[in-house]
This record gives structure tokens, sequence and C-alpha cells, in this order.
């Protein structure tokens, strides 16, 4: 593999900013760690979830159905099976059901997906609550000594992965594919690329990466029940956040998580009752006043400062 | 006699109650320009959309090769070396020109990656006139110059067969003049072409043989002196009061 110039940098700069993010947990501060267990999570899920509806434009509403089914795939094995053996498991599962859900949908246009999406979710969970009514259980414990700690570090483990990922996808002919897809999807046809198998690898990416997501949280959640597990606003927040950050670009993601969560932090904290009102304004805000999310900002910004450079 | 590469037999399309194609036979030869023309609304464009997969045909065959290539994907027609034009230009907006015509390098009938496809897709830039704007953003073409980068990006699958719907529409004299010759450059090394166009002066100059469509049917087949002199052809573009 050739490096070019700018790449050194960006790859050094990424591996400090992750370690610096690793060191998190040497404050010994349960608020730090709350919010940064949450930075972590949905760090991994928007910028997984980017990697996919970024280049297509396909609007996925299924994060919240990948994330339950890792949470319970532990929630089932966590007593017979070792806790990375289930997180494998479980990513293997998202995968599959991405990969399903992928060749059966993604011929379907825009609207259609995000419907589509939105009501896997909402069948996994009606599903799941439908068996564990049969067999008498509303929910179960999940009783590990794996604690927070792990669990962060886990979590930036998984981003680092993710991150590394989507930087190799930017550079191969799969992600000059995609970019080729989300602007033309004809032209993609009659250039040779099968559009098909390029939008169902991505989606089965974004799925193994949300079940490995909630397979390595699910220690965190004590008991897991349906509601808990496959709790649709989860959908919404990865959407949300991937949106403001903006997700073109593979560091956009983490732009929106870092102020959003600290914006959830402070309106659950004050205003419990309110947090879904905050998440349909945030959403039109971003629709409305940040099209292209942060990352348009700053490219805009910097676009203007280049050009004021060129006549001085 | 050269080998046929490409034939139609009873090729048809339905748009519900409409036959855009209607049973259209024809062979397209080795190395040869075949026009395909008709008035507005005769079938033409679809035709091209039957060979180029972009639409299934409802019923009828296509052979490239003899081997039957109706109802396949695009992108499988595509890598068998068939490339084509579209009568609205389409670009892709977000990329850069050098990009849009990598696009076409990179996974097509022959593949390149990396400086190879970077290469070729400047070659191709130079070839059709746009030297210096690989890094031209398309917002910034004139409408001639985004028809200059889609043929370049369909020419960097190195196609055996080329499609061009009225490509040469829109020109200028001038302009006209070198689409002409381009094509021209084309057709000599050893490119198959099939020309929709409604351009007279390049149809007599380019095409070797032509076939005539009007409401989805064939009604001349024949070089293009033999068919603009066709009393049937004449009747179908001007209507039966100046035949
Ligand atoms: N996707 C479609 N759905 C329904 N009808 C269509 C479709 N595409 C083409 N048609 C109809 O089929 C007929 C043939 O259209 P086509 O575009 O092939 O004509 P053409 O010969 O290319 O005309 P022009 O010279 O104007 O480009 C027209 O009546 C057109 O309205
Ligand atoms: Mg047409």
């Amino acid at each position: 593999m050739n490096l070019s110039r700018d790449d050194i940098p960006a790859l050094a700069f990424s591996a400090l900013l992750l370690g610096l993010a690793a060191m998190l947990p040497l404050t010994g501060s349960s608020y730090w760690m709350g919010i940064g267990l949450s930075i972590a999570m949905f760090t991994v899920l928007s910028t997984s979830w980017a990697l996919f509806s970024g280049p297509t434009h396909y609007i996925s509403l299924a994060t919240a159905a990948f994330f339950g089914l890792g949470t319970y795939t532990v929630g089932l094995g966590f007593e017979s099976l070792p806790f990375w053996l289930l997180i494998i498991i479980a990513a293997a599962i998202g995968a599959a059901l991405a990969g399903i859900v992928g060749l059966a949908t993604l011929r379907l246009s825009g609207v259609y997906f995000v419907i589509f999406t939105l009501g896997l979710a909402e069948l996994v969970r009606q599903l799941t609550t439908w068996v564990q009514n049969l067999t008498g259980q509303r929910g179960f414990y999940v009783l590990t000594d794996i604690g927070e700690t792990e669990i962060y570090l886990m979590l930036v483990g998984l981003a680092a992965l993710v991150f590394l990922t989507g930087w190799l996808i930017g550079r191969s002919r799969l992600g000059f594919a995609l970019r080729i897809i989300g602007d033309d999807e004809e032209v993609a046809r009659h250039s040779g690329i099968n559009t098909a198998r390029a939008k169902v690898l991505l989606f089965m990416v974004s799925g193994l990466v949300a079940a490995a997501t909630g397979a390595i949280l699910a220690p965190r959640y004590v008991y897991i029940e349906p509601s808990l597990a496959f709790s649709p606003i989860l959908s919404f927040q990865v959407v949300i956040m991937a949106l403001l950050g903006g997700p073109g670009r593979l560091w956009g993601p983490l732009v929106g998580v870092i102020p959003f969560t600290f914006l959830w932090e402070a309106i659950s904290s004050s205003f419990p009752n309110q947090t879904t009102l905050v998440l349909g304004i945030a959403f039109l805000v971003i629709v409305y006043a940040l099209p292209r999310g942060f990352v348009g900002l700053i490219e805009d910004g910097r676009h203007r400062l280049r050009a004021r450079e060129g006549y001085a | 006699m050269s080998a046929t590469v490409l034939s139609l037999r009873g090729a048809t399309k339905r748009f519900g109650g409409l036959v855009a194609v209607n049973g259209i036979d024809f062979d397209v030869t080795e190395h040869e320009v075949m026009g395909l023309i008709g008035p507005n609304g005769s079938g033409k464009s679809t035709t091209l959309n039957l060979i180029s997969g972009a639409l299934k045909p409802t019923a009828g065959s296509i052979t490239l090769h003899g081997t039957e290539i109706a109802g396949l994907a695009p992108q499988e027609i595509n890598r068998k070396g068939v490339a084509r034009t579209f009568q609205l230009v389409r670009m892709l907006p977000s990329m850069s020109v050098l990009d849009n015509v990598m696009a076409g390098a990179v996974f097509g009938h022959r593949r390149a990656w990396g400086q190879a496809a970077r290469d070729k897709a400047m070659a191709l830039l130079d070839r059709v006139g746009l030297s210096g704007r690989a890094n031209n953003r398309i917002g910034e073409l004139t409408y001639i110059d985004t028809k200059r980068v889609e043929l370049a990006r369909v020419l960097a699958c190195d196609p055996r067969i080329l499609l061009l719907d009225e490509w040469l529409a829109g020109l200028n004299p001038s302009e006209l003049e070198t689409g002409i010759t381009l094509i021209k450059s084309l057709r000599d090394e050893g490119r198959t072409i099939i020309l929709v166009e409604h351009v007279m002066d390049a149809i007599r100059s380019l095409c070797d043989r032509c076939v005539v469509m009007t409401s989805g049917t064939k009604i001349a087949e024949g070089t293009p002196a033999e068919v603009l002199n066709d009393p049937e052809v004449i009747r179908a573009y001007l209507g039966d009061d100046d035949a």
C-alpha cells in the first residue's frame, strides 16, 4: 500500500486522539465515564452508519434492530460462551441480517427504504417480545464482571477499527464505486459497477458494527428487555448525529456526536420528559440550517479562506 | 464480409399500452458505424436502452457475438464491452472532471486502478479536447464540455461497441466538424458504433449503413444515400403531404 504525504499526519493525529480517548478512565470521574461511553458508542454507530448512508444517501433506521440483536446475543449466551466470542457471533448475525435485508430492499428507492428499515426494527422488537411472552419472561439479567472501563475501552477499540475500515474503503475501488452510485446510479450501472453488491456490502458493515456495539454494551444494562435493547429512538439519534456532523466525511459524524451528546446529557438531566421534543427540534434545525452538517460549514469556511488567499 | 457483432431479432418494448419498439430486427457488423434514425419519439433511444440493458425487452432477442444479452443488467453488458452516452447527458456532479472520466476506467470492460486509471483518463481528456480541465468541477463546464466528459468516461472502459445517443446534437458548426472527426477516429481504431442522430450531415459523412424507425417499427435499412432517398422515409420524416 502506498501512503500519500497527507495520509501520514492524518493517521498519526488519529492515533493520538484515540490514545487520548483511551486514557479517559484515568480521570476516575463517573460523570466523564458516562459521557465518554455515550460518545464512544455513538461515534461507532454514527460513523459506521455514515459509511453506508453518506455515499449512497439511503437513510437507514434499522440501527436499533442490529443493536438489539447484539444485546440479546450476549443476554442469551453470556453464561455458556466467552464474551469475546459472543461479540463475534453478534457481529456475524448483524452482518447476515443486513445482507438479507439489503438484498431484499436496496432495490427500493429512498423513501421506501427508510420506511422498510423502520418497520424492520419494530418487527424484530415485536418478535422478540412475542417469543419472550411465550416463554413467560419479560427480559433477563446480564450479570458479568465486565465493568464500565472495559466496555469503554472495547468501544474505543471498535471505533479505531471502524475508522480504519472507513479509511481503507475510501481509498478502494469499492469506495469509488459508492461515490459514483451516490451521484448517479444509472451511470454507475452503465460503467460496469455491480451497484446492488456494493450497497449490500456496505450495509452489512454497518449492521455488523451496530450488532457488535449492542453486544459490547449488554453488560452495562444489567437487565435487558425488548423496549430497551430495540429502542427506536436509538436509530433516530444515530441518524441525527451523523447528519449534524456531516456524513460525507469519515470524521464528520464524530463532529456531530460530541456536541449532541453534551446537549442530550444536559437536556435529559434537566428536562427528562422533553427528550423526544429535543430530538425533533434538532432534526428540523439540521435539515433547514445545516443541510451538509458541520462538515459543510467547515469546508465552506476553508473554501472562502482559500479564495481570499488567492486574491491577496 | 466481416463478422456480425450485434443482432436484434424481434426486439420489442412496451410501456403499458404504448409499443415504443415493435419487433425490430437488424445486424451490426464489426468496425462499422450504423446510424439509427427516425423522427422524434420513434423509439431510437428505447432501442439503445434495450441494447445497453437500461431497459429489459418485453420480447425478442439481442445477441452479442452470438451470446444472448437481452435482459442482462447494464453492468454485465458494459463488462462485455458495450458502452453508451445518454441523450440527456449524465454527469457525476460531486466529482472532478478527472474522477468523472476515471469512473469509466475502473469497473468496465477493461479495468484499471490508481495511476493507470488516472493516466488513461488524462489521455482521453486530451483526446476529447479538455486538456487542462481535469481538476475542474462539473458545475464549471459548458453544456458541450459535459458532453465531452461523458464521451471520455465512456471511452475509458475501452468499449468494442459504442452507443451514441445524439452525441452531436447542440454542437455549433465548427464543434460539429471536430465531433465528426473524433467519431471517425473511433471507428478507425476498430470500434463498432451505433449512432442515433438527427444531424443529416453527420449521418451522411459517418454512417456506413442506417436503420430508419418510425413509431417503433423499422421502415428502411441501407446506405445513407439509399435510405434518405427512400420515399417512405421521406414521408415518415415530413408527413404525408410532402411526399
Ligand atoms: N420510460 C418510458 N416510459 C413510458 N414511455 C416511454 C418511456 N421511454 C420512452 N417512452 C415513449 O416511447 C416512445 C419512444 O421514445 P424514444 O425516447 O425511444 O424516442 P426517440 O426516437 O429516442 O425520440 P427522440 O428523437 O425525441 O429522442 C415515445 O412515445 C416515448 O414517449
Ligand atoms: Mg431519443
